[in-house]
């Protein structure tokens, strides 16, 4: 559903709302998964990314996301000198992933004290993001919805078990998706919430034994 | 959203209200957020818009590989030409300097997106000046911009790599159309014609940045997409109907955009990027921005 909001917005710093203020929002998404500013950073850079990346600023931009800038913040325009100070050690190399892959793609691998993770993503333009896979699992991440991606054996009552962790927390379940490859194998859930869960939650799905793998992302556009 | 432009013009007219009206009364719903609160966030851009302005008129911004920066400031403060001392004028100034500062790395409002964020607050800052209308006049329209460019989403698409120029440069002149019909005494109705009065005169128009970057003739086309923009306002007031609906015209915009060949969406394979000059400079001022 198209928002007034999404149309006469993002605030942000220019020149491109793809190449820029959608590269800052998938460095806050990839930010997000080492719980702050990671002490290493590749970044992979995919298409149109690759490309035409330099005169977009997307290299600043994507380090400004890794620092926590949103994307009006202009301290983008000096992101990779701060990224020195901060301790921010990040390298970037061209790629090509798949034919598939959307022209704006990046693959992120980071490193935060003994916190590792990787996150493939897509800008879609007009700042619109999609995370198409973290740790190597396809999920489905827009950013606009504090998400909880999880991995877990495909059996009964999963669903139920899941969401009343979110009940008992006070978090309410925007959409939900479902997606597994085939009967008893593994099952997707993409989980998108109004309020953030916080790392408790977290830890609380990943606990339950039949949960192989879960992840929480604080939304990153959207009103 | 609405995803006719039909359907609101038909709900405004019906309840005699405007179509900023129904389209904040639309995104309430949709979104769950109260009517004070969505204005306060157009509130917001609209501070964004008029400083992005004021910072492009100093003439002193270049972008990064130096194509483009400084013509705002001519424009503003060279009288030669035939529109000088007229609104017009004024508001060309107005879209080149938002695409300066946004080529600039400033701070800019993407509206619908950042390469065509230029026409839609020249037009409307530009006219809100010359007639003296108050903030929130301007804010109403800033609405009936949304609803426009919320209806092109759908219908067609508000990007450049998807539908060339004429997705982005022209829907922000579309989407300056109707507001500024509305926010000068015109009705649901002739907002309406005067999307399709701007759009058609957009229709076409490829994508072709030099480098791929978002500079050359990206900041021209935000003025002389404003150009045709004020066109169609002027049209629209006047009671010029346009005999194919607006609804219709998009829907062609999205058609044209999708049969476009690749080289006219956005990769600099074609048009202005690939001519002699257009390589030769991309050439260079890419080699300078690594450089810099």
């Amino acid at each position: 559903m198209v928002s007034l909001l999404d149309i006469i917005g993002p605030v942000m710093v220019g020149p491109s709302s793809s190449h820029t203020a959608g590269a800052c929002r998938l460095g806050l998404l990839a930010r997000g998964l080492v719980n702050g500013t990671p002490q290493k950073a590749t970044l992979e850079l995919h298409g149109s990314f690759a490309r035409t990346g330099e005169g977009h600023g997307t290299d600043k931009a994507l380090v400004a996301g890794l620092l926590g800038f949103r994307p009006d913040d202009e301290r983008i325009r000096t992101s990779l000198q701060i990224a020195e100070q901060e301790g921010l050690d990040y390298r970037f190399e061209k790629t090509t992933l798949s034919d598939s892959s959307h022209p704006n793609t990046v693959r992120m691998t980071l490193e935060r004290g003994d916190i590792h993770a990787s996150l493939v993503g897509s800008s879609l333009g007009a700042g619109r993001v999609l995370v198409t896979e973290i740790d190597g699992y396809p999920v489905d991440v827009t950013g606009n919805f504090h998400t909880i991606a999880l991995v877990a054996e495909d059996k009964k009552g999963s669903i139920a078990r899941i969401t009343s962790i979110l009940a008992d927390h006070d978090i309410n379940i925007a959409t939900l998706k479902l997606t597994r490859k085939q009967k008893g194998g593994d099952a997707f859930m993409v989980i998108e919430c109004d309020d953030s869960p916080g790392e408790g939650v977290r830890d609380e799905i990943r606990s339950l034994d039949w949960v192989r793998w879960a992840r929480r992302l604080d939304k990153v556009s959207g009103a | 959203m609405y995803r006719a432009l039909g359907d609101a013009i038909r709900d405004a007219e019906g309840q005699g209200k405007s179509l900023w009206q129904v389209a904040l009364e639309r995104e309430s719903e949709d979104q769950g957020r109260s009517i004070d609160d969505i204005r306060a966030s157009l509130g917001r851009a609209l501070e964004v818009m008029r400083s992005a302005i004021g910072d492009g008129m100093t003439g002193e911004l270049r972008s990064s590989s130096g194509l483009v920066g400084g013509d705002a400031a001519k424009l503003f403060n060279d009288a030669a030409g035939p529109l000088a001392d007229t609104p017009f004028r004024d508001i060309l100034a107005r879209a080149l300097a938002v695409q300066e500062v946004n080529a600039a790395m400033g701070v800019i409002v993407a509206a619908p997106t950042a390469g065509g964020a230029g026409t839609l607050p020249a037009v409307l800052t530009g006219l809100a000046k010359a007639r003296s209308i108050p903030d929130e006049k301007v804010i109403d329209a800033l609405a009936t911009a949304g609803l426009v460019g919320a209806v092109i989403a759908e219908r067609a698409s508000l990007s450049g790599a998807e539908g060339g120029c004429q997705a982005e440069t022209g829907a922000g002149a579309a989407m300056a159309a109707a507001a500024a019909t509305e926010m000068l005494g015109g009705t649901p109705s002739q907002a309406g014609h005067a999307v399709a009065l701007t759009m058609q005169g957009m229709l076409g128009l490829v994508c072709d940045p030099l480098g791929g970057l978002v500079e050359l003739p990206c900041v021209f086309r935000n003025a002389t997409g404003s150009a045709i923009a004020l066109a169609g306002i002027e049209m629209a007031l006047a009671g010029i109907k346009f005999a194919i609906p607006a609804d219709e015209v998009i829907d062609v915009m999205g058609e044209i955009g999708r049969e476009m060949d690749v080289r006219y969406r956005e990769t600099a394979g074609g048009g202005l990027a690939a001519t002699p000059t257009g390589r030769r400079l991309a050439k260079e001022r890419l080699y300078q921005i690594r450089r810099s």
